[in-house]
């Protein structure tokens, strides 16, 4: 009823070629299914396959064996499930802790603090254990080196390589995400409720307590839950500080069949199939969890002007709060970074050292050819993984919420299966799907813009239906009612008004493509090398220094983007 | 001339059932002419309007607008929205925010298969922002302007193709009380002007009542009395209608006897009651007899060779400034009446109420709980 008609001629036999409104969604329909399903089918009949692309097909259930009932099972079980849980926990606890003293209390200069709370978003996940194995490594970290200084001690206090100090590396880097989530639920509670607690009598505490935390656990509950299964499907940290420590996750263990000699395809698939599984079910839990909530969220989402507890002289206590977090979690990593990157070898900070900075790892960068290739098949990945799935992603939100075709829904469905597929298991499924199939793109960019763009389809898909949804579907009715035919509509109307969700969306998708590396971990290879595979392959053959200069291209790069796009944006107008 | 026939148009449900929109309805509106579609929310209204728009495209039934059939189910005449001699005000406005206020309305000038030179849009644009009064924010972007203003910019982007017709959904529904009651002015000031052939939806029975040559009343996909709003308010034919314009009251009760030209007695709880007989009723019919509370007279004595006078005693007076709110009890059922505020009136002060008979109508019966 909300939709506008789709010219149609009643008459016409073969409506297809002259209707672009029908032409569309099957295209649409098909593209989705090729990124989105195939290649999980494929994964799913190789897993139970006894070689890859075997000549004659043959069930067997070996690959299940191998990976679920040796000596490993339940220890991976077991780090994969503290790992997680321990880094949600974590995570969720700094994440609220900040966005309640910046959102709801008159803490000192907290308003300064959430742009500040947001910038590790920048940093790759990569760097960011490498950051922390620089810092708090057993052998050499900074932290570890200076407290034994300051106090004397025989041994090193923190020891980046085990499951707390995975649990460490990983969460400091997804804060940002924790933070944002619950700013957005604190601001769209209505103070009211709080009020009418507090003219009933309750007390300030009180009122916390009994009102505010209640009404903040459903999203409480799910945003625990989205990190307990990033957390899960995440391989940066498991990869850098993991396997060092020999403490395997299911993600390594994916990453460690694929890198046997010869490749053990079976097994692998068979894992990557239990963690689907496992994280299906996570977010299963989590849409039903949230059911009302998501789809419309950021619509109709009220923002309401949140009441501010006065903390009296504990403001100050939350102003050291913030103040230690800025330092150590948001600046220290970088500061160690930009150090490194000037050292010829890997040192702690002295007088000694200073001496020796230089721009050595720059120059050597600047001769060597691998990274150059590694930098351009990262941006171009980023530039055009951002625009084909932004470009997909609106076609396909038009036509699930703008058209009322029946089935239309299936759409969003199907845009919606990469979010549960973990980027390892992607790769995993990739690699079965390519080896397979006649397409010779295994071992080209092509194979890994397909599998950027399968897995950012979805934050593509709520950047695109969240703008769709905001067009009140009259606007396009005032303009067929005007006279405009169905492309004309689309163009002068739709288009335009798309824009600032379709920018939002693609300098996301661009950032998150840039630094991706737990799918391009199985895909990137010689040519189609990207940046963080190979700092990865040099940080583990012990060029550490020359890994920091990396990143710190790399974040160079990622601000460049930013601030080229925001520049751009900001002349037409778009606020992302 | 906008002619409907026997417009058919349901939706599909999620669960694979259907509703029934609009349901058979026919009307048609003559040249120049201010005809409204007025009922409750749901009542097919606005499905009936966009139909004739070609934003929704009917089961069955046949719509012709100004001598050219749009829509024939019976040779599958479809003709789509952009191609028919239309103007349109939506409920939200529907200002484009990326477009100024100039190109909003060169808009409709810009697109289709009669595409204007620059000077004659900037022309025509003038004058259709000049007849509604934004000769001077053409350059404004539309967000800028306020609920009145966007108001009549969308109106200006309806009129600037001179269309035959001119469709409005309840364009005033978002504006202040005030500001509606001055655009009801306003509106059927330039409708007169432009003797453009307009079809109006509404829900607000004061809107319809004003601006109407005539007025459809819908209810449940039907058109259930069609008038002159004298008419239409004074004579309602039927029970939902006397309850959706104005308000009522109601008295249940028998009809008794008939008595020559279109009068009777009806027994109601009351009291025997004489009025006006709507339709074939025949004596034993159940009826409900319906009176207009500013048409109910009060005495403080019972008035001598007078019919159809009750004792009551007041329930509940409020001053609303403009009039008198009272509700009399008679016995079980309560009467409300609109009385001239230099009436002294005391709660549970006893009275004579007077109905007099050429203000009571009896309606057909119907089920009443379900529309009250």
């Amino acid at each position: 009823m909300s939709t506008i008609a789709l010219p149609r001629n009643v008459r016409n036999t073969v409506p297809l070629l002259r209707e672009p409104a029908l032409l569309v969604p099957l295209v649409g329909a098909g593209v989705l299914t090729y990124l989105a399903i195939l290649p999980l089918f494929m994964l799913f009949v190789g897993s139970f396959q006894v070689e890859v692309a075997p000549r004659e097909f043959a069930l067997t259930l070996q690959n299940y064996k191998a990976a679920y009932t040796s000596e490993y099972t339940y220890s991976t079980f077991k780090n994969s499930v503290i790992f997680a849980a321990g880094s949600a926990g974590l995570t969720f606890l700094l994440g609220t802790i900040l966005a309640w003293l910046v959102e709801r209390t008159n803490t000192p200069l907290r308003t300064i603090f959430i742009p500040i709370a947001v910038v590790p978003l920048i940093l790759p996940g990569v760097l960011e254990s490498i950051a922390w194995i620089f810092l708090l490594s057993p052998k050499f970290g900074y932290i570890n080196v200076a407290l034994m200084y300051l106090f004397g001690l025989e041994s090193a206090p923190f020891n980046i390589f085990s499951l707390p100090g995975m649990i460490w590396a990983h969460s400091v880097g997804q804060v940002p995400l924790a933070f944002l989530m619950m700013v957005a639920a604190f601001k769209s509670m209505d103070p009211s409720l709080e009020e009418s607690a507090m003219m009933s009598g309750a007390s300030t505490w009180q009122t916390l307590r009994r009102i505010t935390l209640r009404l903040l656990m459903p999203a409480c509950g799910s945003v625990l839950l989205i990190l307990f299964v990033r957390t899960l499907e995440s391989f940066e940290t498991p990869a850098l500080i993991g396997i060092p420590a020999r403490i395997y996750v299911y993600t390594s263990e994916i990453y460690l069949a694929f890198n046997e000699f010869p490749p053990n395809y079976g097994r692998g698939a068979a894992l990557a199939v239990g963690l689907l599984l496992l994280s299906a079910a996570g977010v299963w839990l989590y849409t039903r969890s949230t059911r009302e909530g998501k789809r419309f969220q950021t619509v109709t989402g009220k923002a309401f002007r949140p009441r501010q507890f006065d903390l009296g002289p504990w403001r100050w206590v939350g102003f050291g709060f913030l103040m230690t977090y800025f330092l150590i979690v948001v600046l220290l990593p970088f500061l160690v970074m930009l150090w490194a990157s000037f050292l010829p070898f890997f040192a702690t900070p002295s007088w000694d050292a200073l001496s020796k900075l230089s721009f050595e790892n720059y120059q050597y960068l600047y001769g060597f050819r691998p990274f150059w290739r590694a930098m351009q098949n990262s941006i171009l990945l980023a530039l055009m993984t951002a625009t084909a799935a932004m470009v997909l992603t609106s076609l396909v939100a038009w036509i699930v919420y703008k058209s009322r075709l029946p089935g239309s829904w299936m759409l969003d469905f199907l845009a919606f299966v990469p979010i549960t597929v973990p980027g390892i298991v992607l790769g995993m499924a990739l690699i079965l799907l390519y080896v397979a199939f006649p397409i010779p793109i295994y071992g080209t960019i092509w194979v890994l813009l397909i599998a950027y763009v399968t897995r950012y389809i979805p934050y593509g898909m709520r950047s695109a239906s969240g703008s769709i949804l905001q067009i009140h579907s009259e606007l396009e009715e005032a303009a067929a009612a005007s006279g405009a035919s169905w492309w004309e509509t689309f163009r002068r109307v739709t288009l335009p008004l798309l824009r600032p969700g379709f920018a939002a969306g693609w300098i996301y998708i661009c950032i998150v493509s840039f630094r991706e590396f737990s799918t391009s971990v199985l895909l990137a290879t010689g040519e189609s090398q990207v940046l963080s595979i190979l700092l990865f392959s040099m940080f583990e053959q012990g060029q550490v220094t020359v890994v920091a200069a990396i990143g710190i291209l790399m974040i160079l790069t990622l601000l460049t983007i930013v601030a080229v796009f925001y520049k751009l944006s900001g002349r037409v107008g778009i606020q992302a | 001339m906008i002619e409907v026939r026997d417009l058919v148009k349901t939706f599909a449900e999620h669960r694979g059932d259907s509703v029934k929109a609009v349901e058979r309805v026919s009307f048609k509106v003559e040249d120049g002419r201010f005809y409204t579609l007025l009922g409750p929310s749901g009542c097919g209204k606005t499905t009936t309007l966009r139909c004739i728009a070609g934003l929704e495209k009917p089961d069955s039934g046949e719509i012709e607008v100004s001598g050219a059939k749009v829509y024939s189910s019976i040779n599958g005449t479809f003709v789509p929205a952009y191609r028919r001699p239309i103007g349109m005000v939506f409920q939200s406005y529907a200002i484009w925010p990326h477009l100024t206020v100039f190109e909003n309305v060169a808009f409709p000038l810009r697109v289709g298969k009669h595409r204007f030179r620059n000077e004659e849009v900037r022309k025509k644009v003038g004058n259709a922002l000049e007849q509604v009064e934004l000769g001077d924010l053409g350059e404004r972007m539309a967000t800028q302007l306020s609920g009145g203003q966007q108001q009549r910019l969308a109106l200006a982007r309806a009129l600037v193709r001179e269309p035959q017709v001119l469709l409005l959904d309840e364009p005033l529904s978002n504006l202040d009380a005030k500001l509606r009651e001055r655009m009801r002015v306003e509106l059927r000031e330039l409708q007169r002007r432009l003797r453009i052939t307009t079809l109006y939806v509404t829900h607000d029975q004061i809107e319809a009542l004003s601006m109407s040559n005539v007025i459809a009343v819908m209810s449940a996909g039907v058109i259930v009395q069609e008038g002159l709003p004298r008419d239409i308010y004074m004579r309602p034919r039927t029970q939902f209608v006397a309850q959706f314009i104005g308000s009522t009251n109601q008295l249940g009760g028998r009809l008794l006897r008939v008595q020559g030209e279109g009068l009777g007695v009806v027994r109601t709880e009351v009291g025997e009651i004489a009025c006006g007989l709507m339709n074939d009723l025949s004596p034993g019919a159940d009826v409900v007899v319906v009176v207009r509370p500013e048409s109910i007279v009060l005495h403080r004595k019972r008035p001598a060779e007078t019919i159809n006078v009750v004792e009551g005693k007041v329930a509940t007076v409020m001053f609303l400034g403009e009039y008198l709110d009272c509700s009399i009890e008679l016995g079980k059922n309560v009467l409300q009446t609109h009385q001239p505020h230099s009436l002294q009136l005391r709660r549970g002060e006893t009275l004579w109420v007077e109905l007099p008979p050429g203000a009571c109508m009896a309606l057909p019966s119907e089920n009443s709980s379900k529309e009250s």
